[in-house]
């Protein structure tokens, strides 16, 4: 059990590290863009001095690894600083927008986890079959949409013309759980679209490959009965694929969601982090990206160690 | 007649590759008696596995049953249902596999495997299951038959594994067992064991059995009558000493031939060099050293088998060798310069002199790559040819290795058989015109006969150019063949080393002795006088530590 926990802890350490990485790639590509928030702010009309002394006001004037060093002192107490556009507490105005991002994420995924698996499985079940063929083609075609086309087109059909949903997706604070499902209803089922096609098409590759095995084989040659094989025989050893494919299709679910939102004006993180990118309004931007990678690292890491977790090498070692 | 098991009649099976279906099994009969055991005999692709498994009216995927009858106890299969069927399989005809570390599900103890048979079926309750598995664990004389079951297939042997499979199949006690290559896969001593294992319970259980095998010595130990088979279909059938002694068709005896072939005559090294020395070397990956103070050498036109069974270290010493792995301590001698240890730091020619040949041509060659470039990679590589020179120069290659450069110089591997993809491997190998050729079981993915042509050429190269050959091998026969000089390894060390006339002939080191004496031979009484000789003088029968 101690070999398992070690193996946990390692992992944990790598993501630590990697979200220590990105965040130095972040803050190096963000000070590549041209022109600064003092430019920005002030318009193109405004004379060097007075750029200047915003630049100033603002600390933009230190070196850049001194900045840096602040920012992460700042982050490791928790504080992710001030907007520079409107002097706003960061994690204020990040948390109301997590939460409607991993609200409409969730909503996403609840849907589309289990109909992944379902669907995913029984094309395994019956390969080459209409119902596999079909699938295949319909998933085929709705993974090569860009997600802003299907956005539009459902936004065409099921708001302009049969006016059953909202093209903007409106939410504030007190917008009640019912009425916010309904509002996020085309942006999951956009998302659901990319994802589900994904998924279901990863859950039944690597269940025909797990099929093929000869303990599968030998479980039929014992006369077990199919749902036996299945539940008894495949699934154990089907955790740790499946759980990669869900953590990637998830960790694509919110890092992914940016367009989407920006479509249908949804107040999310992506939405933000875009409107603080052409704001340069660089501790927004730097505050949003690490909760991106932060996200896509804690989810591959839970995929990492659902493998560990449920291999029986690992498990019961010699 | 009352006591007929299982009656095939005119049996086709059909399997389907790329859209086309095409015959596997052509019109065949099989006859099985209570308490009998059949062998089937014949090379990869004779349909042997698909008719051991029509038994059990089961095709694998892409496979199907076109015609003909299959009567197990007076009962047509091929009329039942799916779940008629389920209740025969795993009860009354059960099935051992030729690779019981993957046909043993990695999630769960062995011991549930087993139990699942009977509580399924309803013939046994859990405990009793338990307690039955226990029972035949003890039988099929595993170590620790009260604690083994509850281990996981990772963490037994191989050897135990596919006993533990034997006893699995007789869970319900049923009155047909297929055995489909169930020593194959494991090394010779191993091999021995589990054979009498397996020989001993069929009859203490009088259960008939289908043993289906490319050895025909193993087969000549374990059945009773044995059916020869070719491409789907019989090409002889006779009780087991009639067709040892006298077999009829051309084919068959063909199969008795094929370790006819001896290197005619014996090299012994002169030069005070050697081509090759591997020096006092110690070496292994992470803490582990996976060889121990090896020191042999082979010289100009000579042939050096390694021997010894899996994890012993033969593999790492051609790797050592070759650069890819650098030692830890000693060194590798090329013509009397120390080499440098990784192939990093060689220089081209250091390079060229030592040319490998590997077991699976198939992983070898790639697929993308028409011969004529995978010959002529070497030429462009190592020495320099280009345009007319190294075209004549492939086509006299491929006319060295015997086959016709007008015919296969422009295909791709998959358009090539087994033996035709090797003798390309040959042809690269020679291409870099080494001194030295590291040839790692090049014969074992090979049918016996083309085996035996790959052996004649690469005999026939090595003295037209006095080439040197080390031989890894875990096949005696071969080594007989075509060896000068042996080296025994075991555990990473070398047990014994010399002449092949002086390490074949005793007195022999002990585990020499245990490694010579556990090769099946084609004597049907063999496997009984073997037994009987090792019960009586108590020698080494087992090397293995787990």
């Amino acid at each position: 059990m101690n070999r398992i926990l070690l193996m946990v802890l390692q992992r944990f350490g790598l993501g630590l590290l990697t979200l220590f990485v990105v965040s130095i790639i972040i803050f190096v590509g963000v000070e590549f863009l041209p022109g600064d928030i003092a430019e920005a702010l002030l318009g193109q009309g405004a004379s060097p001095e007075n750029v200047a002394a915003l630049r100033h006001e603002l600390g933009l004037d230190r070196p850049a690894h001194i900045r840096y060093i602040d920012w992460w002192a700042g982050v490791m107490q928790g504080d992710l600083g001030t907007s520079l556009a409107n002097r706003r507490d960061i994690a204020e105005l990040i948390t109301f927008r997590l939460s409607n991002t991993l609200f409409l994420a969730l909503t996403a995924a609840a849907v589309s986890v289990p109909l992944a698996l379902i669907f995913g499985v029984l094309a395994a079940l019956y390969r080459n079959s209409i119902y596999d063929r079909s699938v295949n083609v319909v998933t085929l075609g709705a993974v090569s949409a860009p997600e802003f086309l299907t956005a539009y087109v459902l936004i065409l059909y099921f708001s302009v013309k049969l006016g059953w949903f909202p093209s903007l997706s409106n939410i504030d604070a007190n917008t009640s759980f019912i009425n916010k499902l309904h509002q996020v209803t085309l942006p999951a089922v956009t998302l659901m679209g990319v994802i589900l096609a994904y998924m279901m098409r990863m859950v039944r590759a690597s269940i025909i490959n797990l099929l093929a095995s000869a303990y599968i084989e030998m479980a039929h040659l014992k006369g077990m009965p199919k749902l036996r094989v299945i539940v008894k025989h495949a699934l154990p050893n089907a955790w740790a694929p499946i759980a990669n494919i869900i953590a990637i299709s998830l960790a694509y679910l919110v890092v992914g969601v940016v367009v989407v939102e920006v479509v249908f004006i949804y107040p999310g993180l992506g939405q933000l982090m875009v409107d603080s990118v052409s704001n340069r309004d660089i501790p927004v931007v730097q505050a949003c990206s690490m909760i991106f990678a932060g996200t896509y690292i804690l989810l591959n890491l839970t995929a990492d160690i659902v493998s560990i977790c449920t291999n029986p090498r690992l498990l019961h070692p010699k | 007649m009352t006591n007929r098991l299982l009656e095939i009649r005119n049996l086709e099976i059909d399997g389907e590759s790329d859209e086309v279906w095409h015959e596997i099994i052509k019109g065949l009969d099989l006859d099985l008696d209570r308490g009998e055991v059949l062998g089937l005999i014949g090379e990869s692709g004779a349909g042997k596995s698909t008719l051991g498994l029509a038994a059990m009216n089961f095709v694998r995927p892409g496979c199907r049953i076109r015609e003909g009858t299959i009567r197990f106890d007076g009962q047509e299969l091929t009329a039942q249902s799916e779940t008629t069927l389920r209740k025969l399989r795993g009860v009354r005809i059960a099935y051992v596999a030729q690779s019981a570390a993957a046909s043993f599900n990695p999630a769960h103890q062995l011991i549930d495997q087993f139990s699942e048979i009977p509580v399924v079926h309803n013939v046994k309750n859990r405990r009793d299951a338990e307690a039955d598995a226990k029972d035949l664990y003890r039988r099929v004389l595993l170590p620790d038959p009260e604690g083994i079951g509850y281990r996981y297939p990772h963490q037994v042997s191989g050897g135990q594994l596919q006993r533990a499979m034997t006893a699995m199949a007789l869970s319900c006690r049923p009155d047909l067992i297929i055995f489909d290559e169930p020593t194959t896969a494991l090394d010779v001593t191993t091999q021995i064991e589990v054979l009498t294992t397996i020989r001993d319970i069929v009859r203490e259980f009088n259960t008939a059995a289908i043993y289906i095998s490319h050895d025909l010595a193993v087969v000549a130990q374990m059945a009773d009558r044995i059916m020869v088979l070719r491409y789907g279909e019989l090409v002889e059938e006779a009780a087991t000493r009639d067709m040892m002694s006298n077999p009829k068709m051309d084919y068959t005896k063909s199969l008795w031939a094929v370790r006819s072939f001896k290197k005619e005559t014996e090299t012994v090294g002169t030069e005070i060099n050697p081509v090759v020395k591997i020096d006092n070397v110690t070496a292994g990956y992470g803490q582990e050293d996976i060889l121990k103070n090896i020191t042999f050498e082979i010289h100009r036109g000579q042939t050096v088998a390694i021997v010894g069974e899996s994890g012993s270290g033969k593999s790492t010493a051609a790797r050592v060798i070759t650069g890819l792995l650098p030692p830890r301590l000693g060194n590798i001698q090329f013509n009397g310069k120390v080499l440098p240890k990784s192939f990093k730091a060689r220089n081209k020619d250091q390079l060229r002199h030592v040319q490998m040949i590997y077991q699976m041509a198939d992983t070898a060659l790639n697929p993308r790559q028409r011969i004529r470039n995978i010959i002529g990679r070497p030429l462009s590589f190592y020495l320099n040819l280009r345009g007319q020179k190294k075209e004549e120069r492939i086509r006299e290659l491929l006319s060295l290795i015997e086959l016709e450069p007008d015919l296969y110089i422009d295909r791709y591997p998959d358009e090539l058989s087994g033996g035709q993809k090797q003798r390309v491997s040959i042809a690269r190998a020679l291409a870099a015109e080494p001194e030295f050729i590291i040839c790692d079981e090049v014969t074992s993915a090979l049918d016996q006969l083309v085996a035996e042509g790959i052996l004649r050429l690469l005999d026939r190269l090595q003295r037209e150019f006095n080439l040197a050959y080390m031989f890894i091998t875990h096949d005696l026969a071969t080594v007989k063949a075509i060896a000068d000089n042996v080296v025994v390894m075991l555990q990473g060390e070398i047990v014994e080393q010399g002449r092949k006339t002086d390490v074949f002939s005793p007195p022999h080191h002990e585990y020499t002795e245990l490694l010579l004496s556990s090769v099946p031979e084609m004597d049907p009484d063999w496997l009984n006088e073997l037994i009987a000789h090792r019960e009586k003088h108590g020698v080494m029968t087992s090397t293995s530590t787990s």
